[in-house]
């Protein structure tokens, strides 16, 4: 067996700790104890390879998938998945869920007093193209209270989940929109304690991407995991 | 070119909506060879209540220890369906359940072999970041004896937690997550 190339390690700051107790609910589930450091093998370096054929004609356009329009504000989210790199990284597959422009998911356990959309569900998928760039076409979500403090509302945010080349580059993140003013109030944003880092989660209006009389275009780049230049370098 | 990798944030308590559309409970039906097997547990937290807002993602090679990458270069055969990923979330009682076939061995380190194991990788609500563990099995102690990952694990009784149990004759597995405390499961670093 030759040497397996791992991937890089994330620098100090950049990704959360698991016990964050201005996040309640992490206090009695973030492990105590210290993880064991793990150099990747075979079993890391490896994982799951999605196509095309998982996707179907209006898994990218939320605003499709009933049959009426959904309320709200239509937007365009695209951009591309890079490695840290800057490489693109074809071919993987990203799910993402949100609220509604209410601020309602449609999931039983949502108890927030804000009305259900019955053309919206809130869930689509993608595969990246051959440059790494994907497109959905959805609403603004809306804000929605938590329990988490007294008067906790989570900014508008769409959940992210992605796989990349290997099962150590898997990534479930949120983006943000800019200049929401509940963003510096939001314990599970300010987790990340690196400014740049944190602020790579939000996105960005662009002009390009917006489609006159139809939808505000956002842009954002999504960054995995690179890999190794050699074997040794873990 | 050096780019900061985004940030990880939590599935949140609404996970359900975005990933258990693609849910793989069964992938044993995939494989042509290799044992069928059952493993089954709950997710607990630090006071050892039921987590049911967690998801489990699971990655093996198939029975001839090879996995469905480009980057296993091992000659050892493939099957066409067999891809080796599934994902399954627990119920309201934090149980989850997969069945599969039991993985063979892969190579580790250097010419050290693995004894055969699964990767878990764990989303739960409460959790910024995943979490990745491995389930190994209890009846092949020889070659978890051998195993160079959990002879990571400096305290030899945290092994055991990666440990799944055999139900006497039956080909079921029991493996329980447990966040914190004194059988608090052991986490990688990776
Ligand atoms: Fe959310």
């Amino acid at each position: 067996m030759t040497n397996v190339v791992g991937y890089k390690r994330p620098r100090a700051g950049t990704q959360p700790n698991y016990l964050h107790p201005p996040y309640q609910s992490s206090i009695k589930r973030a492990p105590r104890k210290p993880l064991v450091l793990l150099p990747h093998t075979l079993s890391e370096v490896t994982g799951p390879l999605f196509g095309h054929d998982l996707i179907g004609q209006n898994d990218n356009d939320l605003t499709k998938q009933h049959a009426g329009e959904p309320i709200g504000e239509r937007i365009i989210v695209s951009g591309r998945v890079l490695d840290e790199d800057g490489r693109p990284v074809p071919r993987t597959l990203i799910e993402l869920w949100q609220a509604n422009s209410t601020g309602r998911y449609r999931h039983a356990l949502d108890q927030h007093d804000a009305p259900l959309d019955p053309n919206f569900t809130g869930y689509g998928r993608t595969v990246t193209d051959a440059e790494g760039r994907y497109r959905f076409v959805t609403i603004k979500p809306g804000a929605y209270p938590w329990r988490n403090h007294h008067n906790a509302w989570r900014p508008p945010h769409i959940h992210f989940s992605l796989f990349g080349p290997s099962f150590m580059t898997r990534l479930v993140t949120q983006m943000y929109f800019p200049g929401d003013p509940l963003l510096p109030f939001d314990p599970i944003f300010n987790c990340v304690t690196d400014q740049r880092a944190r602020d790579s989660m939000i996105s960005s209006f662009d002009l390009d991407t917006t489609i006159p009389e139809f939808a505000l275009g956002y842009r954002w780049d999504i960054v995995l995991r690179g890999r190794n230049a050699t074997p040794f370098e873990e | 070119m050096s780019l900061i990798p985004t940030a990880s944030q939590t599935v949140g308590p609404y996970l359900h909506l975005g990933l258990t559309p693609i849910t793989i409970a069964d992938i044993a039906k995939d494989a042509g060879k290799g044992e069928k097997i059952v493993i089954s547990g709950r997710v607990l937290d630090g006071e050892g209540q039921p987590i049911p807002d967690a998801l489990l993602e699971f990655w093996q090679a198939n029975a001839d220890g090879k996995y469905a990458h480009p980057d296993d270069t091992q000659d050892k055969p493939l099957e066409g369906k067999f891809i080796g990923f599934g994902r399954v979330p627990t119920d309201k009682d934090g149980r989850f359940s997969f069945t599969t076939i039991k993985p063979g061995a892969v190579p580790g380190p250097g010419n050290s072999l693995q004894a055969p194991h699964i990767v878990v990788c764990l989303f739960m609500r409460g959790m910024l970041k995943h979490l990745y563990t491995r389930i190994y099995f209890s009846d092949e102690q020889a070659a978890n004896a051998n195993d160079p990952v959990l002879g990571l694990i400096e305290d030899a009784a945290r092994r055991p937690t990666l440990i799944a149990e055999r139900q006497n004759d039956k080909a079921e597995y029991r493996w329980d997550i447990v966040m914190q405390g004194e059988n608090e499961t052991v986490f990688f670093d990776c």
